[in-house]
This record gives C-alpha cells, structure tokens and sequence, in this order.
C-alpha cells in the first residue's frame, strides 16, 4: 500500500519536473533573442538590448519613456511609434488601437511589439525629453473631499522643464493586496516657473490603485517615483476667445495654462467653465478670482450640476455643457479655441457641441485620459 | 483493434462520432469563440495541430511510463499535465519559428489547453486500446471533425447576427440549439462504421 503511494507520489513528480526542465530549457532556446539594435530616428540613438521583451519596456529600460497610462496592457494607445523595419505583421491585439492611416504608415503599439531583430523606429523628438524623476511629498492637502492637491520636490534630477498642459506618470507603489506597481498620468497643476516643485490634484476613483494609493497610503516625506513631461495639450497661437472647460481634477492643468497666459502676458479674452457636483465640489475659487483680477479678460464660471436644495448657489447650475452652449450661441465662434480636461463623458459632449457651434476640431485641444 | 485501418479511424472520428457532435466535447470554447468564422478557424486549426500531437504524446507517457508501472490509474492527472507542457511548448516554438503561424493560430493555444476534447480524444485512444499510428490518425480526425463543426457553427451565427431572434435565446440559447439540430444529422452518419 505505501509502495503504491509512494511511487504515485514520485512518478507524478518526476513527470512535473522533467515537463518543467523541458520548459525551462525551451524557453532559454527559444525565447532568446539574442542583442538586438534598436535605432531611434534614422541613427539619432542606438540602442543595444537583450531580445524577448517588448519595445515599450526594452526603451524604458534604456532610459527612453513612451506615455503609456495602461502600463502595457493594449488598452490606452498611448505608446504608439513608428516602426520602419524589424516588427514583423500587426498583431490582433494592437488593431483596435489603430486606424487605417496609422496602419498604413507602419505606426505600431509599442507596448505589444516584442523586440526579435533589430528594428528601426522613429519616435517625436521630444521624448527624448522625457525622464525619469525621484521626487519626495512635501506636501498633501485636501483640496475637496476626494481631490488632493499633492507638492512634489524633485531630488533626481533637481529640475524639471515642461510646457505648461503637459502631464507626467506617477508611478504607485505595492499595498496591501495589491502586489505590483503601475503608472498613472496626471496633469502638472503649477506653473512653468517652478521648476523643482510640481503640484498634482488626484481625485479619488473608487476601486482605482493609483488613487487609492495616493489618498490612503501616500504620506509626506515618502518617494516617488515619475516620468515625464508628456503630451501635446499647451497653448496654441491665436487671435479668437480660449475658452476653457474642465471638471474635478481637471482644474490642474487649467491653472497652469493660466499662470502661463499671465507669464507670457497674453492678452486674449479667456473665458473657463468649471464643472461641479455641488459646492462641496468647487476648490480653488480664491485662486481663480486671483487670476480673474491678473488676466486682461478672463472670466470664471463655475457650473453646480446637483446644487443643494437648501444652499445658497447663486451661479449656473446643470450640466456643464448647459450654460456653455448658451453663451458659445451668444458670441461668434470663428477663431475661438477650446480647451478641455474631464472626464471622457464631458469631453466627447463638448467636443459634439463646440463642433456643433462652428468651432472646427484642429481649434479644440484635450488630452483624453480614461 | 488491430484490425481497423487508421485511414477508417480518421474519417469515423470526423463523421460518425463527431468529438463535438456526438460526444458534446470542447462545448465551451465551441459556444465562445465561434461568433466569427475568421476566429473559429484560427482555434480549429489549433485544436487539430494540438490533438494529433498530444494523442502522439500521450501514448508514448501512457504505454511506456504509465503501464509498466501499473499507474494507469493517474492517467487523468497526467495527460492534463502532459497536454499544458506541451501546448506552452508549441507555443513557444511557434512564436520562435512561424510568425504567419503564430499569429493565426498562436494566439489561441493557451485557450485550448483546458479544452475537454483534448483530453476526451487521449482517454478514448486508451479505452478503445489503439496503437500509436491508430492514435495519431484518431486524433488528427476528431480535430478535423472539430474544426468542420465550428466552422459551420460560425457560419450560421454570422448569418444570424442580424436576424431577429427571440431575446430570451439570443447568444448561447440558440447556439445549443443549432447544434442539436446539426448533431442530429451528424448522429445520421453513425451507422455507417461503428468505431467502439
């Protein structure tokens, strides 16, 4: 009887383990690529990596940093760069990112492509810019009930240059049961001119890591880690009215906008429609009335979407896009730029109605987060 | 058994008993993936390239380690282990070697290791007491036969996408039902060649 147990026990270990030896061996074989080269911008940079991982973590391992805000998952189609040679057919995965143009000037997920031979990519020159920051909390406050505004003094490097709209990754660290770490994009909130302390305001997503992470576990003094500066959302040239809509956490970038539009002393007419739940939800009203006697012709609006019953709101209330539509019929629209950051909801609504009101897209500026 | 060509095997194990319409095995991964034929045959094809080699492979563990060991008996946890090394093998050595290959068929393997039909065709190769050669053509057959059987089924339910179907049956409701009614006529094969 015990025999039998006994050479169950062994007969089923030595066939997991020689299986398991089979395996190792196999993928040592075959999932090694070798060094591969990858040239960036017609031999701007060269790069020598170790073959089998993906393009996006082989260029960050090498200090070159795509935004990717789904961490390499396929699902934010952040990571895109072109890819002359070297990356073999698209893949099923990346085709939902891509359009049809995009296919056809070879532009490739990043995060998807695994690097076998050598490749020859090319990628917008300013991501050359992009670094990775250690940084320490100097300081965390509640700005409402779920949005804090966090300060980050830079250690390594000192300083940071960006262009104010940019956004960077703050990259969370494990907790509880959440064993790894992932980045997340937020808008940089200060402006141009602080160069070694850079304002973030993360709302609270329920169930979300990064921003549990932030609200729960994140106390002053502590690391982090970041990359940036990302994106195209900036000021852009022009004559017409900038008119500004945001909601929540969506005031970050806004405010730096605004600081530069003061810096550089712009004298456009600026109009910013905040959007809010109730009044617990507004923040910042000091600053912006700061900013409303700054700037030439700037006027805040904010809009209370479920104002209290029994509060005392004076202002606009109902969605966002309610009094924005009124005042976009009340004006001419010819040579206005819009400036968005939201939620994903409120962008595509006021993409639809600013279009509606002759505002041409190449003239509305966001960067759609999700 | 000695007497049955493997060429008979082949064809019995794609008409007459059909893995998927007479046995009702791989049920699953038949329902889910056969909404498109393009996917549908991306997952056949896999599934008859890993039903010939596992059949292949699993009798030489069965015959050469199992049975002289009197350890038949282990035969189920064993030719599941044996089927999931094997399936991450060809899968490494398919993305290694054939990218055309990997991308249309690839992608699928890791789907198909838990696929009961994989594991059905190597416990009938022992009940039914093949040799090896017989094995590997029953295998290659009932994959065959699951292959046609998705493929058909993808056929009717892209065909049915814009049909208006009764809500409470819509999606797997009428995918049972479609394949009753197909492996009525494919039980119609069965007297034919009786292969037990």
């Amino acid at each position: 009887m015990i025999n039998t147990i006994l050479i169950t026990i062994l007969v089923v270990a030595a066939i997991n383990g020689l299986l398991a030896i089979i395996l190792i061996i196999a993928e040592y074989y075959f999932s090694n690529y070798g060094e591969c080269t990858i040239d960036i911008n017609q031999g701007k940079k060269k790069l020598t990596v170790t073959g089998g991982a993906t393009l996006l973590q082989s260029l960050n391992s090498q200090k070159i940093f795509l935004p990717s805000a789904c961490g390499g998952r396929g699902t934010c189609g952040y990571c895109k760069c072109t890819i002359e040679e070297g990356g073999g057919p698209l893949l099923p995965t990346e085709e939902p990112m891509l359009t049809k143009d995009e296919i056809a000037d070879n532009i490739r997920l990043s995060c998807q492509v695994k690097v076998k031979q050598d490749l020859l990519i090319s990628i917008p020159e300013e991501l050359f810019n992009i670094k990775e920051f250690t940084a320490e909390v100097n300081a965390i406050s509640d700005l409402t009930y779920d949005i804090k505004l966090i300060t980050l003094k830079l250690k390594n490097p000192k300083e940071i240059e960006f262009t104010p709209g940019q956004y960077i990754q703050l990259q969370s660290k494990p907790y509880e049961n959440v064993k790894s770490s992932v980045s997340r994009a937020y808008s940089i909130a200060s402006p141009r001119t602080s160069k070694e302390n850079i304002d973030l305001m993360i709302r609270l997503v329920p169930e979300g890591i990064c921003t549990t992470w932030v609200h729960q576990y994140l106390k002053e003094n502590d690391q982090v880690m970041f990359t940036g500066p990302m994106g195209d959302f900036r000021l852009h040239e022009g004559e017409g009215e900038m008119i500004m809509v945001a909601g929540g956490s969506g005031m970050a970038p806004m405010v730096s906008l605004l600081a530069e539009i003061h810096e550089k002393k712009i004298q456009r007419k600026v109009t910013y429609f905040f959007g809010a739940k109730t009044k617990d939800d507004l923040f910042y009203m000091d600053k912006m009335e700061e900013f409303q006697k700054l700037l030439p012709d700037f006027t805040f609006i904010p809009v209370l979407s479920e104002p209290k019953p029994d509060s005392d709101w004076k202002g606009k209330t109902g969605l966002v896009t309610v009094p924005l539509e009124q005042y976009l019929k009340s004006i001419e629209t010819d040579a206005v730029q819009a400036y968005l950051c939201g939620s994903p909801g409120m962008i595509n609504a006021c993409v639809k109605l600013f279009k509606n009101q002759g505002v041409s897209g190449d003239r509305i500026f966001f960067d759609p987060f999700a | 058994m000695e007497a049955i060509s493997p060429w008979v095997l082949f064809f019995a194990a794609i008409f007459t008993g059909n893995i998927l319409l007479t046995y009702f095995l791989g049920m699953c991964s038949f329902l889910s993936v056969s909404k498109q034929i393009k996917t549908a045959s991306g997952l056949g094809l896999a599934v008859i390239f890993v039903l010939t080699i596992t059949s292949a492979v699993n009798h030489i563990v069965y015959y050469n380690i199992l049975q002289p060991l009197e350890l038949e008996y282990l035969r189920f946890i064993v030719f599941i282990i044996v089927i999931a090394a094997t399936v991450q093998f060809l899968e490494m050595f398919i993305e290694r070697f054939s990218e055309v290959l990997y991308l249309n068929l690839g992608i699928f393997l890791p789907l198909i290791t838990v696929n009961c039909a994989i594991l059905g065709v190597s416990l009938f190769m022992v009940i039914r007491n093949y040799t090896f050669i017989q094995s590997v053509f029953f295998g290659a057959g009932s994959g065959v036969g699951w292959f046609i059987a998705i493929m058909a089924m993808a056929g009717i339910r892209e065909k049915l996408n814009n049909k208006r179907i009764p809500p409470q049956l819509q999606g797997p409701g009428i995918a049972l039902i479609i394949t009753g009614i197909m492996a009525m006529a494919f039980v119609g094969f069965s007297g034919i060649v009786q292969i037990q």
